[in-house]
């Protein structure tokens, strides 16, 4: 894999990808293979918006790597307050660091940030655009568990904000994967991924109501349905409602079907699920680490 | 010179479109950020007869040669569009319109949550689709309206 950047999932070929899994796959057995390999290496974490899982896993990554990172802080206590534009902002971090690893709310901001630095910007989310490193973590869960050809999978919640599934579902038309996709028409794929995915080749079989496609489903990947995507509380209470998987509907799934999701999750999967064998979001959140290191092997 | 043309007068230096899809002359005005309040002097022709459209709109600018960026838009929406140069009653250029790969600056992304409508250093930037335009930064395609998305001028 060789890339400057990495801003969108589109970038990524299926060499791409397996080229990572399989490293990711490695250092996870043995993470001793590559203690200090990357020993002088700084990576800048800017993240404009709140963040956990992506932004912790990419500092232990880093130092799991040998190297180590700084971190811009809060939007609140930065240059970003008094107005700096975002052009600005990564010219200045890019002479302190040897890469920087990004999240913007505004949709194309990682693209912008490319455009204005030398160093490599990993795009951890820009607003409702795409998360790519997040999709890398979600085909080594997928690989593990269910593998990446001849693979049903079924990708629930809000699909016209979920940045995580505009990359995801870019990232499975390199394998023989049928996608479902099902959400409230409020929140169905937005234009642009259509666009891509048909351009790409891939079918896109949309669903209002998950009880059509359940049982032919190897995994099932679900996000979060947002209050703040909604005018009215009794309307979201409702759409929210009717995406809710717990264990009981689940019994209507085939026995090895893999349940993932980004996390955080709210209450579109009742923590019955987690006593399941189906449930898989947690171990999903562990690769992060060995799929990072992975990355940023292979990047820098 | 047709007898179509003629139903406006000659023009002594500007652009001659001709071959405008019948309906969209507005929005070529538009694009061209003529509203008749900045004294350009403009003739229009609205749904004249045409061998090629069946039905065309012309649209002749008195003292004003269009530029490249302008040309481009102008494209979008009138992709059978002949632009002819006048100078001094004579077109001394004419070409038909062709479509660019992008267009740069010209229209603003209609999302407001795109980085390119913040307050950043650069110019908006569409590439050219097959049918509509694409948003380089948020990737959200725009299909319909393209002339209510042109930038004040």
């Amino acid at each position: 894999m060789r890339h400057d950047h990495l801003i969108s999932a589109k970038q990524l070929s299926r060499g791409d990808i397996e080229t990572v899994l399989d490293r990711a796959a490695e250092i996870a057995a043995d993470p001793g293979t590559v203690a200090g390999r990357h020993a002088d290496t700084l990576l800048g974490l800017l993240f404009f918006e709140p963040s956990t899982r992506t932004k912790m896993s990419f500092d232990a990554a880093m130092k799991r790597l040998g190297g180590d990172t700084v971190d811009m802080g809060s939007v609140d206590s930065s240059s970003v307050k008094k107005g700096e534009s975002l052009a600005d902002t990564v010219r200045v971090i890019e002479g302190y660091t040897d890469a920087i690893v990004l999240r913007h709310p505004s949709e194309g901001s990682a693209k912008l940030a490319s455009e204005f630095v030398d160093v490599p910007i990993v795009n951890a989310g820009d607003g409702a655009g795409q998360h790519p490193t997040q999709t890398l973590l979600d085909m080594y869960t997928i690989r593990e568990n269910a593998g990446l050809d001849d693979l049903t999978i079924g990708i629930m919640g809000d699909l016209k904000y979920g940045r995580t599934v505009h990359s995801l579902a870019h990232a499975l038309t390199n394998f023989d994967v049928s996608q479902h996709f099902i959400s409230p028409e409020s929140l169905r794929l937005p234009r642009g991924v259509r666009y891509d995915l048909h351009e790409a080749g891939a079918q896109v079989r949309e669903h209002t109501g998950i009880d059509d496609v359940l049982d032919s489903l190897d995994v099932l990947y679900v996000t979060r349905i947002q209050r703040e995507r909604f005018p009215d509380e009794n309307e979201y209470r409702q759409v929210a409602g009717e995406y809710r998987i717990d264990a009981d509907l689940l019994g209507a799934a085939k026995d090895d079907l893999t349940v993932m999701h980004p996390l955080p999750r709210v209450d579109e999967i009742a923590p019955d699920v987690d006593e399941t064998t189906h449930a898989t979001y947690f171990e999903q959140a562990h690769n992060g680490i060995p799929v990072r290191m992975a990355l940023l092997d292979e990047m820098l | 010179m047709t007898d179509t043309e003629l139903r406006v007068s000659k023009i002594e230096d500007g652009t001659v479109i001709d071959h405008i899809a019948g309906g969209q002359a507005l929005n070529v005005l538009a694009i061209l950020g003529i509203d008749g309040g900045s004294g350009e002097e403009v003739s229009v022709g609205m749904n004249v007869p045409s061998d090629r459209l069946g039905r065309k709109d012309i649209v002749k600018v008195e003292g004003r040669e269009l530029s490249q960026n302008e040309v481009d838009v102008l494209s979008l929406i009138a992709p059978a569009a002949t632009i002819n140069i006048v100078r001094e009653f004579e077109v001394v250029e004419k070409h038909r319109v062709t479509r660019p790969e992008t267009v740069a600056g010209v229209l603003s992304c209609p999302n407001a949550n795109c980085i390119s409508t913040a307050d950043e250093p650069i110019e908006s930037r569409f590439d050219v689709l097959e049918e509509g335009v694409r948003c380089t930064y948020c990737e959200t395609i725009v299909r319909e309206s393209i002339a209510s998305h042109i930038s004040a001028a």
